[in-house]
């Protein structure tokens, strides 16, 4: 096996409420929704009407740019409602779920297929935005063919669910196909990286035509973009894919059956859920199914995804399309009598000024106050410390608000999303919004290089 | 607590837009933050943040200062009885009297400080910045206890404005704010900051015994006078003539110890910072010469400025360099400049404060350097692909 990659700078946060390791029956929704704001950067052309009847697999929008990445309806049903914001801005598309009719796209193995004809089936089958692409962390452009593709088979986040569990839970050998799949796109590699200690489950360890990687070290070792950092960085020019575990066995399905069926396991987590399990669901369902009386008393804040990066969602919002886990997490807006001098026995930080850091807890109850006001950056030399790349994070962060294009290329704004600097932000003292300045630094390159 | 909410929530419309004393917007800002940890939950970005902000930051500086502050107050008292032959004083009596006479310094100081940052953060719309807690309490420190108060309050004044609010307040400014202070008095009103007189209270209006000086070690070295000059242990210990918090090594030291362990102070300045010095006092023991440069390299740590200097100075995250690698440099530097300012400027006896004010000026030379590594190394990468 390769060697083992430690990575020493992170920081795990010990959040509480991990869910335990058993999988629930599926609970019946009819409510689904595809949000646009799960897709950075994408200016979407809607292809159906409120009313309009759609089938698992039939064509909800596409992107304007690129009218070929169709994003299609996850279920059989009727267009119930076409959400918009502000300014008429596109929010979701809400599809009430009725029958099981689905769109056959055809089964094949990818193996004796063309390139052309591989990406054609992901393309037309709407699996095609779980492709990700750095530089940019955005749907990946067809045409380009990526150096390499990189899948990220742990998850180091908080409350994170055990990708072992959910892989020797999911049935039907549809992962080697996926890779096979992925292998057809690439003229390099499939990189999949794993935890170095832990046992590996066979459904995982078995594979071919991947290269394995282990890693080591705390939260954000999971994350896609620092093992391709370690692996074998993104430079200016190359574009690599990235794709979530549980969607290459979306798209090994959709290779062995011809159907469109993301189905997956996630965890329920968070100090406000009652019973933390895993679940079946499909993207796009509301999660209202899931926790339905299984809500503890008080205010709380359902996020799809991570308390680092997911999104802020209503009791019965949808689930992301990228998201493997549902957190809900008590709201935090009290005022706190001299809160910033307390001496913090029950306050978990990343900083040694609390007492939490001497006398350590298992588990810490966080909520979603901010603790503090926004500030300029004072403090130097920190961010670094839960960042595990080559960056100068400060340094990046001034380019974005800079506007400086070409520094924002020098320091390396092609490897990051704003995922790896979710840390930063949460450690930050002067409570910057690092990600949003990630995002829209990002935003500004692919405004400049287009 | 809840009582004092209400009100506090009760008056808040008072001093928004529109209200009475919406002028007063940021010193209501300020004090109401500063009792309650405000109810503001995240709404972008990551939904937990650190239990850790500015005011604790800034806090944790106070705390190590403390222990500077407390033997500066005993060290006045001391010096008095010392310079005036008075015998009877016991260790509290001699604490008293110097607390008392710093603490106008101290009011003055944060006062006028504070005053002008409530004001700017007002303009700006911003919030309270905090760093002037620290900033407030570091001048009164560095400033010998007979200084007049009005000037105290002119260079903090001149310290605020000209160095750092016109910068764009707190985080942008190039000099360390409190030695900007400190640099404005030296340069305007030399008599009142160097001479023999002005480190020991009453000292400047004469009546001190006959024969008494009151010369600093620094001075004393710089005038060859190394048989005058207290032991080590006096001097790392502080019971010296100085500016009010510099004097004990010993109690900075205790300051150092809550600023590593907290890890709000950068290791990596102090430690380079005291190579830097100890490496150029032994360079210039080994070039043989005389006088001055013979002086042990290790009484350069323990004498004038440089301690307080190394702990809460140079270590200013905002006007230091910021990269780690960039620390090192910057320390390094910081600590030779001290001695060569110290041995071979025929001016001045102190080195510290020109020394850390100018790396605070090359710090961020040395940041683009160091950045444009990594930048290279980046590139390298391309061209090897």
């Amino acid at each position: 096996m390769s060697t083992v990659i430690k990575l020493r700078k992170g920081l795990n946060i010990r959040l509480a409420g991990k869910a335990e390791k058993i999988l629930l029956p599926d609970v019946a929704v009819t409510r689904f929704g595809v949000r646009f704001a799960d897709f950075p950067g994408l200016v979407a052309r809607l292809e159906v009407q409120e009313e309009d009847k759609v089938m698992a697999g039939s064509v909800l929008f596409h992107d304007k740019a690129f009218p070929e990445i169709k994003f299609v309806s996850p279920v059989s049903g009727v267009v119930k409602e076409i959400v918009r914001g502000e300014k008429r801005v596109l929010v979701e598309v809400v599809i009430e779920q009725a029958g099981t009719d689905k769109i056959d796209f055809g089964a094949a193995d990818p193996m004796k297929l063309s390139r052309a004809e591989v990406t054609e089936k992901l393309l037309k089958s709407g699996i095609w935005p779980v492709l990700r692409q750095r530089p940019y962390h955005i749907v990946a452009r067809p045409g380009a063919v990526p150096r390499d593709i990189f899948i990220s088979a742990f998850d180091t986040s908080p409350l994170a669910p055990d990708l072992d569990y959910v892989m020797s839970n999911t049935h039907g050998g549809h992962l080697q196909e996926g890779i096979n799949a992925l292998s057809r796109l690439t003229d390099g590699k499939v990189h999949i990286s794993h935890e170095a200690e832990g046992s590996r489950v066979p459904e995982l360890k078995n594979l071919k035509n991947v290269e394995f990687h282990a890693f080591k070290g705390p939260h954000p070792a999971g994350n896609v973009g620092v093992q391709i950092h370690h692996i074998s960085p993104v430079s200016k020019g190359e574009v690599v894919w990235t794709v979530d575990l549980q969607d290459v066995v979306a798209i090994g399905r959709l290779f062995g059956t011809g159907f469109h069926d993301r189905e997956r396991i996630i965890a329920l987590a968070g100090p406000g859920v009652q019973n933390r399990k895993y679940h079946r669901i499909r993207p796009g369902a509301s999660v209202s199914g899931i926790l339905k009386g299984n809500l503890k008393e008080g205010k709380f804040r359902v996020i799809s995804g991570n308390v680092l990066t997911g999104k802020k969602i209503s009791q019965d919002g949808s689930f992301g399309f990228y998201d493997n886990l549902v957190t809900v997490l008590p709201e935090g807006d009290y005022s706190e009598f001299f809160g910033w001098a307390a001496p913090g026995l029950k306050k978990f930080s990343y900083w040694r000024t609390f007492v939490s850091k001497l006398i350590p807890r298992r588990e810490y109850e966080l909520d979603t106050n901010l603790h503090g006001g926004h500030r300029a950056f004072v403090i130097t030399g920190h961010y670094e410390n839960v960042l595990p790349m080559d960056i100068y994070p400060v340094h990046l962060l001034k380019a974005i608000m800079a506007g400086d294009v070409e520094l924002m290329e020098n320091l390396g704004i092609y490897e990051v999303a704003e995922e790896d600097f979710a840390l930063c932000e949460f450690i930050d003292p002067s409570k910057t919004e690092i990600q949003e300045i990630i995002r829209s630094g990002i935003n500004l390159m692919i405004k400049e290089m287009n | 607590m809840n009582f004092l909410l209400k009100r506090m929530k009760k008056i808040e419309p008072l001093f928004e837009k529109g209200g009475r004393f919406e002028k007063l917007r940021s010193v209501y800002d300020g004090f109401a933050t500063l009792l309650f940890v405000p109810d503001k939950v995240t709404s972008r970005g990551s939904h937990i943040r650190d239990h850790m902000d500015m005011k604790r930051t800034m806090t944790v500086v106070l705390i190590a200062l403390m222990p500077a502050l407390l033997f500066g107050s005993y060290n006045i008292g001391l010096q008095h009885t010392r310079a005036f032959g008075i015998n009877e004083w016991t260790m509290m009596h001699m604490f008293w009297f110097g607390f008392l006479k710093l603490l106008p310094l101290i009011i003055v100081s944060y006062l006028v400080g504070l005053g002008i940052e409530f004001i700017a953060a007002q303009i700006r719309g911003h919030e309270i910045n905090e760093g002037y807690l620290v900033t407030g309490m570091l001048i009164p420190l560095i400033m010998p206890i007979d200084v007049p108060l009005w000037m105290v309050a002119v260079s903090v004044a001149f310290a605020v404005i000209i160095g750092k609010e016109i910068f764009g307040g707190t985080g942008m400014n190039i000099l360390n704010p409190a030695l900007t202070a400190r640099a404005f008095l030296f340069f305007s009103y030399p008599g009142w900051m160097t001479g023999d007189n002005v480190w020991i209270e009453g000292l400047v209006k004469g009546g001190g015994l006959d024969g008494f000086s009151g010369a600093t070690p620094l001075a004393l070295a710089k005038l060859d006078g190394f048989a005058q000059m207290p032991s080590a242990m006096e001097m790392f210990i502080g019971t010296i003539p100085g500016s009010v918090g510099e004097t004990s090594t010993l109690a900075i030291l205790i300051g150092a110890f809550v600023l590593i362990l907290t890890g709000v102070g950068s290791w990596r300045i102090m430690l380079s910072m005291t190579l830097g010095a100890l490496g150029m006092g032994l360079l210039l023991n080994a070039t043989g010469g005389s006088g001055y440069t013979q002086i042990p390299a290790y009484y350069h740590l323990i004498m004038g400025g440089f301690a307080f200097g190394t702990v809460f100075m140079a270590t200013d995250p905002v006007s230091a360099a910021q990269t780690n690698t960039g620390k090192y440099i910057y320390g390094a530097l910081t600590g030779i400049l001290v001695v060569i300012i110290r041995v071979f400027n025929p001016a001045y006896p102190e080195g510290t404060m020109l020394a850390i004010l100018l790396m605070n000026v090359m710090a961020p030379l040395i940041d683009h350097f160091v950045v444009n590594a990594n930048i290279r190394r980046r590139l390298k990468k391309i061209r090897t692909a």
